[in-house]
């Protein structure tokens, strides 16, 4: 298939229609307005249904329904919308259905801005719903990495029987970059025999997520952990770039990564030996990465579009063996390469 | 000599957790019988919401899905438009429909949703203790309401029936009551054709029943059918307020 | 001779058969089943009319109704 110069909420859109999506229920909302304008176009090309909810609660509601009858499904929103979407989120994780989410982050907090921000990390990670749960969490950098982990998602959510959370931000949306889509790794997947399609010649399906004797829900978080624990195992995934002989080692995710790679080049040209880490999966976070690196490593360097969220994730897998700095900026600003040399060039000269 | 009168094939021989004289029920087994009736238990899929009724799906013997509170109807839609042909029916008291869920029936009805919905009013909020519904009457005392609900404090109760009634989308709302056996074989009637109003294709069907909490309300069960009638039937009253005839 | 079966231990007292019975044959018994509930039972089945009244107006399901 030839390359496609598209917008990214596009390719997003076309990505979930190619891994055999054929359910669509959002709402719109600045800055991910073409998700759904593109899935009411393209999903009754190919016998799908578009609907617009009346809000992203119901929106939410209406991809627990349609993933709890079997289906494959997204919504797409943005960070005031998934902050909405909390509840139905935790009910999706709680009865164990697949559904894939897309937020296209936005400055925070509140009504925030729409320009693009990192500021939903934890909201992502550390349960933004209520409850012993978690998403398993893609953070693409690029259009084309958008696409390939998004067609991968839908495989992942059904064999995991949980959500699937892809993060963007307004760059990423908005930007247009040359896409092809290419067949995916498939995994094996058991039948959707618990799906609520009706009941003839079956014993009748409940999906729920309601149990009032502590005993039984006890047994149930274990075996939601137990999911949790197998993707930690087996699903981190991570780019090294040039971190073979790095000082300084820059852990970024998404757009900044790639902000953050140009001020590595940069720092390279002067003879600094800088690299970076950069987590795709941030659910499970990758700590197996950490463990790769030299040990010429001195420092490391969060950047983050946010006052700080992944970075805790970093302090707690370095656990103190070297320090771990942070530079950011909120709100929908974006750091330029060489801020982020100036802070880099400030911590190394700190350095001796 | 033969049976003539026995527990309907979609509902389970599950003994609720309903207070003695509640007319869940009734109202459950009604809508059953309807399922039975019509033949679509093996297509059936309701959606269970939140309040005393949140254990329906132990209930109801077809495949079920739990809701959040108040969002039946949106996750009714999820379900209906995966498998158009299924019956696809959410049962909701009058704080998950009325208040929290307002949203989500009104929509479901705009859009003239191809499901069922019944709605059990009983002008209070039982699971969790009597507080004030959106549904309550003008006087009535509840634990948010120790003096009496007073329309300039907090408003009057909302006719959900007729408010609905107003969207060319629903094809069938009518109010019932179930508090004596003539006006249960009339809901009987009602939320069979509600059912049949979603199996032909029509639209939006939903069916008030005037219901009884014993329990919130202070009385007995008997006293709290009399409750129904002297109390709710003028505020509330019964008929059919859209009908297929009326929809295109 | 029709007849009404009530499954005791289903039955949870709240007296809306007895009510409804026209041929004013359903009582509660002195003797209160597992749940601690006085259940409502039939002596005189030969005045039973199958009308199904009772059975209809019934939360429980307690009631199988035989003509």
């Amino acid at each position: 298939m030839a390359k496609k110069l598209m917008k990214g909420n596009e390719a997003i859109g076309e990505a979930a229609i190619q891994a055999g999506c054929r359910y669509f229920f959002g709402y719109p909302i600045t800055p991910q307005n073409e998700v759904p304008e593109y899935m009411s176009r393209r999903l009754p090309e190919v016998g799908g249904v578009f609907l617009q909810a009346e809000s992203e609660v119901s929106a939410i509601n209406m991809v627990y329904g349609a993933a709890g009858a079997g289906a494959r499904v997204m919504t797409s929103s943005s960070s005031p919308g998934i902050s909405l979407k909390q509840e139905g989120i935790s009910y999706i994780a709680g009865s164990e259905l697949p559904c894939v989410i897309i937020n296209i982050i936005r400055g925070g907090p509140g009504l925030g801005g729409i320009q693009p921000a990192q500021s939903d990390y934890f909201q992502a990670t550390k349960g933004g719903g209520h409850g012993d749960y978690n998403l398993f969490v893609f953070a693409p950098a690029s259009v084309q990495e958008m696409v390939e982990l998004i067609m991968e998602s839908f495989d992942i959510a059904d064999y995991y029987r949980n959500p699937v959370m892809i993060l963007g931000d307004g760059t990423l949306g908005q930007m247009m970059e040359p896409v092809e889509f290419n067949p995916v790794k498939k995994r094996d997947l058991k039948p959707k025999d618990w799906a609520t399609t009706g009941c003839a010649g079956r014993e009748r399906n409940i999906v729920n997520s309601l149990s009032l004797v502590a005993e039984e829900l006890e047994d149930h978080n274990i075996k939601l952990q137990k999911k949790y624990q197998e993707m930690k195992d087996n699903e981190q995934r991570w780019d090294l770039y040039k971190c073979d002989d790095a000082e300084l080692v820059f852990v970024a995710y998404g757009t900044t990564a790639r902000i953050v790679k140009s001020a590595v080049n940069q720092l390279r040209d002067q003879g600094i030996k800088a690299g970076m880490l950069r987590p795709i999966t941030i659910f499970p976070f990758p700590e197996k990465a950490f463990a790769q690196l030299p040990d010429s490593v001195k420092a490391f360097l969060a950047v983050e579009m946010s006052a700080g969220q992944m970075v805790e994730d970093v302090r707690l897998t370095v656990n103190g063996k070297q320090p771990v700095h942070f530079y950011g900026r909120t709100a929908g600003v974006i750091p330029t390469p060489a801020e982020i040399i100036k802070v880099a060039k400030e911590i190394l000269g700190g350095e001796r | 000599m033969k049976l003539v009168f026995e527990r309907p094939k979609a509902l389970t021989d599950r003994q609720t957790h309903y207070c003695p004289g509640c007319t869940h029920g009734i109202i459950h087994r009604l809508t059953a019988e309807a399922i039975d009736d019509l033949g679509v238990r093996d297509k059936a899929v309701g959606v269970a919401s939140v309040g005393c009724s949140v254990l329906a799906y132990e209930y109801f013997n077809c495949d079920m899905q739990q809701a959040a509170h108040g969002r039946a109807p949106a996750v009714a839609t999820g379900i209906k438009r995966v498998h158009p042909d299924n019956c696809v029916f959410t049962y909701q008291g009058d704080g998950d429909l009325a208040s929290i869920g307002m949203a989500e029936i009104v929509h479901a009805a705009a859009r003239g949703e191809k499901i069922t919905t019944i709605f059990v009013n009983n002008a209070i909020y039982g699971m969790t203790g009597g507080q004030m519904a959106p549904t309550t009457l003008v006087g009535q005392k509840t634990t948010t309401s120790p003096y009496g609900r007073q329309a300039e404090h907090c408003g009057h109760p909302i006719r959900i029936s007729e408010l609905l009634a107003t969207l060319p989308g629903a094809a069938y709302v009518a109010r019932v009551s179930v508090h004596d056996v003539p006006n249960i074989l009339k809901a009987k009637k009602a939320i069979k054709k509600a059912f049949e109003v979603q199996m032909s294709g029509k639209g939006f069907a939903i069916v008030e029943v005037l219901s009884t909490c014993p329990t919130n309300w202070g009385m007995a069960p008997l006293e709290s059918l009399s409750w129904v009638k002297e109390n709710m039937m003028e505020y509330y009253p019964l008929g059919e307020y859209r009908t297929p005839e009326e929809v295109k | 001779m029709p007849k009404v079966e009530f499954e005791r231990e289903r039955c949870k007292g709240c007296e809306l058969c007895v009510s409804v019975c026209p041929t004013k044959i359903i009582f509660m018994d002195e003797q209160i089943n597992k749940k601690g509930y006085r259940v409502a039972t039939v002596k005189e089945m030969d005045k039973c009319i199958g009308c199904a009244m009772c059975a209809r107006i019934c939360p429980d399901t307690v009631i199988k109704v035989y003509k």
